[in-house]
């Protein structure tokens, strides 16, 4: 279908282009931004006056919670909510139930995505089989299969020979390695941050050496292995100043983190809020302005959702019982819009945390809406305020710390492949 | 319920008890002031002659055993003449499957006014008094490692009686910290009473990180950390902190952080030894001191019942 989007700013971090311009859509792809095209009669016009069209946001984790959890969440319900947040194109981390360790399962997965023909999704692989830390997976298969990365999620591989040589192995097809640091040994029990509020409020803590030292361990096997690592959730000041230094001797890691963790610390967990139980743990202010300073020097790569929909009663426990995790990917245009005007970011680069910068990680030909690419497209107004409402959100995880914030910019229109798949 | 209080109604009046942290000092004093009028009434003199709480029933939900801390609650609530209902939750209900807030729910069914609350997470006497019906009260029994407030308010009212004021005292808080909701609790109650000068001693394995962020001076070493103190609150040591390695054993333990009339001697004379029990002695503490002249052990015991018949009665609204 021929797409003509009218009147809007576009916006392509990658492109470098911030102006209003008009966008030119045929066969799924773009044709043009400018100049009409010769001969393109649109079949739908687009009123984008007033409204910014950017990439499709890139998502680099979305739990889907299919297979396995479907009490909290399923493709279907999922998909929708990420469309409805303008995210195009987002990984699902491998810790379903059964994890993604064998070509069956991302294939179903992928098949089911498919039908439903909405987001792109690309799973990630398990690195090691049932995310046990043990025995690696057949990695090649997986990614004939689709997978586009290999993770352990929140599971530690405690075997630094085994981690070791998973890296080598992927390193061998050129696979990427995207791994969480967080020491299994010195999180043990832990449910909070070791700081203030976890000593005040008695909750079992999760100190910041555990990241610090898992991380060291990935940044020198990877060094070692001339694996193509990424860390994901960093969350701590040590922990960006450990991928800092590592950037600067060269070796080629990226980083990201979540949305949560850049506009929340320790405080607001308050009187307990389960909905503030995410992993890894919201550490302190100080950690938090760190982690915007290393979004800021391109430390940080990306942000992400980290979306984890929980059902209500695994929330509603007290803090340490609570299930870890929140919904996210509704919230991620507006939480990086939030961000980009608090650190004073131009439009352009605080969506390039959630575009190209991503999809430059998923080694992705994507994030961007040069000639040619796939009209992976996200139009939204950029000054609405709205109000978040778990009831009103359409993942089926209801669970956010951000409940009740007024929040400003919102998706009007989200194309995947150049078919239009949600509107407001 | 108040937003930024958890604990207060909109009047700004005790409508829960969960915690002594951000209790207002006119509160915690007026809870002391009311404990006083009820010792003789708990010395048994008149058992049941104050008719304070007739016709409510109070629920001792204990989620985590305790005969100790649950009979004293029972004897508070008898004295006031309530209702008392005994309900040793512990790992019945849970492993049956039934959630907390399935739990709540069917008690709030039960026509409640007061939930005593004991359980082992951090959070769960907030958790329930999130969602108890708002005409219940919850006291907190002890949540985790979180909070004893009860415990703690016994130990002003101890220290008051024997020592009248607060602000010119210097008190010392030895053992396992960490894991400890009565020394976060005493902590507080003792800072928001004005106390200058609150230790903690212990070993850096027994300490949570940031302690002093609280408001409290650390010591490692006992000796120092005891010198002209006025007051020294001892804490139970668990058994198990020696399987997850904080500790080698007792007796290293005993020898460095246990009280003895040695250690003891550098504190002032009229210092006063007190522990919430159960005591491990010749573990945290010396039969000689735990027995000896100086410990008000026992005396913690009886002020307890009427700094909880003190709480109790001021969550039913009713004045004496």
């Amino acid at each position: 279908m021929k797409i003509h989007i009218r009147g809007g700013r576009l916006i392509d971090p990658k492109n470098n282009i911030d102006e209003i311009r008009d966008v030119y859509i045929s066969a799924g792809k773009i044709v043009s931004t400018g100049e009409t095209p010769q001969g393109f009669v649109a079949k739908l016009v687009i009123d984008a006056s007033g409204l910014v069209v950017a990439p499709g946001l890139i998502d680099l984790a979305a739990r889907l919670r299919e297979p396995g959890f479907e009490y909290m969440a399923t493709l279907e319900t999922e998909m929708v909510a990420a469309i409805a947040g303008g995210v195009t194109s987002l990984a699902c981390p491998p810790d379903t139930d059964p994890p993604l360790d064998e070509p069956g399962l991302v294939e179903m997965l992928k098949h089911r995505a498919r039908i439903l023909n909405q987001a792109n999704v690309y799973p990630v692989g398990a690195l090691t089989s049932g995310l046990k830390g043990h025995e690696l997976t057949e990695m090649a298969e997986l990614v004939d299969a689709g997978c586009i990365a290999f993770s352990q999620a929140d599971a530690p591989i405690t075997d630094t020979r085994v981690l070791m040589r998973a890296m080598q192995y992927a390193a061998t097809f050129g696979y990427s390695v995207w791994l969480r640091p967080q020491d299994s040994f010195l999180a043990k029990n832990g449910v909070a941050h070791d700081g203030e509020v976890a000593t005040r409020c008695g909750l079992p803590a999760i100190p910041v050496c555990a990241e610090t030292i898992a991380l060291s361990t990935m940044l020198t096997l990877a060094l070692e292995t001339g694996v193509k690592l990424h860390i994901c959730r960093i969350s701590s000041a040590a922990g960006v100043e450990l991928i800092r230094s590592a950037k600067q001797q060269g070796l080629a890691v990226t980083c990201d983190v979540s949305m949560n963790h850049v506009h929340l610390s320790e405080m607001d967990i308050g009187y307990f809020d389960s909905n503030c139980r995410l992993s890894p743990p919201l550490r302190s202010q100080r950690d938090r302005a760190a982690l915007r300073s290393g979004l800021q020097d391109g430390t940080i790569d990306a942000i992400c959702s980290n979306h984890a929909p929980v059902d209500e009663d695994a929330k509603q426990l007290p803090f340490a019982e609570a299930e870890a995790g929140a919904t996210g990917l509704e919230l991620l245009l507006p939480l990086v819009l939030k961000w980009g005007r608090e650190d004073k970011l131009t439009l352009s680069d605080a969506l390039s945390k959630v575009t190209v910068q991503p999809a430059r990680i998923f080694g992705l030909d994507a994030g961007h809406l040069s000639v040619g690419a796939a009209a992976d497209v996200c139009i939204f107004d950029p000054d609405v305020y709205w109000k978040v409402d778990p009831g009103a959100l359409k993942s089926q995880g209801k669970n956010t710390p951000f409940t009740g914030l007024e929040i400003q910019g919102r998706v009007r229109y989200t194309m995947v492949n150049g078919q239009l798949v949600y509107q407001t | 319920m108040s937003v930024n209080n958890p604990q207060l109604n909109k009047d700004g009046k005790l409508h829960h008890l969960l915690t002594t942290e951000g209790l207002p000092v006119g509160i915690v004093q007026e809870i002391l002031d009311r404990a006083a009028t009820f010792v003789d009434v708990s010395d048994g003199l008149d058992i049941n002659n104050v008719p304070l709480l007739q016709g409510k029933s109070v629920f001792n939900v204990f989620f985590e055993n305790s005969t100790r801390t649950r009979t004293t609650f029972e004897i508070a609530a008898k004295r006031l003449s309530a209702d008392v209902v005994n309900l040793n939750i512990g790992e019945s209900s849970t492993s049956k499957g039934e959630t907390l807030m399935d739990t709540v729910d069917n008690l709030c069914a039960m026509h409640a006014d007061m939930f005593v609350v004991r359980h082992a997470q951090s959070g769960a006497a907030h958790f329930i008094a999130r969602y108890v019906d708002p005409g219940i009260h919850v006291i907190n029994a002890g949540d985790g490692r979180h909070a004893h407030p009860t415990q703690a308010l016994l130990d002003m009212f101890t220290i008051r009686h024997y020592k009248k004021e607060f602000h010119n005292l210097r008190v010392a808080i030895v053992g396992d910290v960490l894991h400890s909701r009565v020394a976060r609790s005493q902590i507080s109650a003792l800072t928001t009473l004005g106390v200058p000068e609150v230790r903690v001693i212990a070993p850096k394995t027994l300490l949570p990180t940031l302690v002093e962020n609280m408001g409290v001076r650390v010591y490692h070493d006992m000796a120092k950390g005891l010198r002209d103190v006025d007051v020294v609150l001892m804490l139970r040591l668990q058994n198990e902190r020696m399987q997850g390695a904080a500790l080698p054993s007792a007796g290293e333990y005993f020898k460095y952080y246990g009280l003895t009339e040695e250690k003891l001697a550098r504190a002032k004379q009229d210092v006063i030894v007190m522990h919430p029990g159960p005591m491990n002695r010749g573990i945290e503490i010396d039969s000689s001191v735990a027995d000896g002249p100086n410990s008000v052990i026992l005396a913690q015991v009886t002020f307890g019942i009427a700094v909880r018949m003190a709480v109790m009665s001021m969550l039913a609204g009713v004045s004496k």
